[in-house]
């Protein structure tokens, strides 16, 4: 009984987790702007991952496993949040360059 | 038709998608971002097929350094050899994908018939006899892991010649230097102010690199991982701290730089020729001592692949020939 609750508690956490996973895709391919594709993007990654995390730890619930998922999420979700403002604020230093004159003079164009 | 033939279809239809944009893509930067994302595809496929050791390399290697080499490589270009390089015919490109996909997909409905005209056996009756034979032999090789057994064990020749390659590599990239002084204007870029954040997250990001470098060559004995997976972690490492200005150039004046990059080879090839004049024959390692051996020529070739790898993807002049 208890194994049954747990596995669809755990599959339920994947689905909403990979429902996470199709808005960030839809977010990234309708909205406008640099910033809103990375907000749709980074948020709905670190929640998704989360829950995708979370509905694995509860089917293969040993330390050890879960262990790993805690920290695969931690790091995917730091990674996420720093490129996020990596890629944000050197767009926005780009743009200041373009409308100040002659700012920082950069020139690149490999942010992708 | 099992179920897990749906995500393997579709990495594979994935792959060919990322292999066409990575040709055709019309924006330089664009077509590299696919030539990433094909790597991990890649990375995934192996996975998919049982082969984690490759998974891991391919991750690291081709996706991860290549990536960083070819965006390195873009920042020094021109801004004119930026623009639209290539005004691609569309239609041959997606017309080799869907006949290559249509192939693929033929050849998986009628395997068994090809298989029994003779045509494919090549997998059928070799895969399993090769992979008997080296299971057989991996409990007397010195290593628990077969796929370490055979890469530098019974295979050792053939990773002593890669470790050659990589050394060669360095060599021909080296020639593209003149030698002398380096004029520093060239080398000192201006760094945009996002980059404060870049190299606080990279003095995280380090040392969680060497520590996951350290654990897969420790790890590589028994388990997936070995010189290669963690050296291309060690130069990952490397790049971005050089990339960041926080590591001085490796200078390749300092004695102990030269000694790291041939550091693998030439021990490798020390144990090769110790084993030829006292042992048993080249690279035939003596029974009890050949877990040692291993371990120790893995350690050392992890250091020169570090090294050469980290010098191959962001070697500049004043690291190459100062």
């Amino acid at each position: 009984m208890i194994n049954t609750i747990t596995d669809v508690l755990g599959w339920s956490f994947m689905l909403a987790g990979s429902a996470f996973f199709v808005t960030a895709a839809l977010g990234l391919l309708r909205f406008p702007d640099l910033y809103s594709r990375l907000h749709a993007v980074t948020k709905t990654d670190t929640l998704g991952l989360g829950l995708l995390a979370l509905g694995l730890a509860l089917l293969d619930p040993s330390w050890r496993s879960c262990l790993i998922l805690l920290l695969v999420w931690m790091l995917v979700m730091a990674s996420g949040a720093v490129n996020c403002q990596l890629l944000a604020r050197f767009n926005l230093e780009q743009e200041e360059g373009r409308h100040g004159g002659d700012g920082h003079q950069t020139g690149e164009s490999d942010d992708a | 038709m099992t179920p897990e033939l749906l995500p393997d279809l579709t990495l594979s239809l994935l792959l060919l998608i990322m292999a066409w944009g990575a040709l055709y893509a019309p924006q330089r930067s664009d077509a590299m971002t696919l030539f990433i994302a094909f790597g991990v595809v890649v990375a995934l496929i192996w996975a998919r097929l049982d082969a984690p050791d490759l998974a891991l390399a391919e991750a690291a290697i081709g996706a991860g350094l290549t990536g960083v080499l070819l965006m390195h490589a873009a920042r020094a270009l021109p801004d004119e050899l930026h623009q639209d390089y290539r005004t691609a015919s569309y239609w041959g490109a997606l017309g080799f994908t869907v006949v290559a996909s249509l192939m693929f997909l033929v050849h998986l409905l009628y395997d068994d018939s090809l298989f029994n005209a003779g045509l494919l056996d090549t997998e059928s009756d070799l895969t399993p006899r090769l992979r008997t034979l080296a299971d057989a032999a991996v409990p007397e090789s010195g290593v628990e892991h077969p796929v370490t057994a055979v890469l530098l064990n019974f295979r050792a020749w053939d990773t002593l010649l890669e470790l050659l390659v990589l050394l060669f590599a360095l060599g021909g990239l080296r020639q593209l230097f003149p030698s002398g002084q380096s004029d520093d204007s060239a080398t000192t870029a201006s760094w945009p102010e996002s980059m404060t954040l870049m190299s606080a997250w990279t003095r995280v990001l380090a040392p969680l690199l060497v520590v996951t470098g350290g654990y897969l060559l420790w790890r590589g004995s028994s388990a997936p991982g070995g010189a290669f997976q963690a050296g291309s972690l060690l130069a990952a490492a490397a790049v971005i701290l050089r990339l960041t200005g926080l590591l001085p150039p490796l200078r390749w004046s300092s004695l102990w730089l030269r000694l790291s990059v041939v550091a693998g080879a030439l021990f490798f090839l020390a144990v090769a020729a110790a084993t030829a004049i006292w042992g048993d024959g080249w690279l035939t390692y003596p029974g009890a001592y050949s877990g040692l051996l291993i371990i120790s020529i893995e350690i050392f070739a992890t250091l020169s692949i570090a090294i050469t790898l980290s010098l191959l993807v962001i070697g500049e002049q004043e690291d190459l020939r100062s």
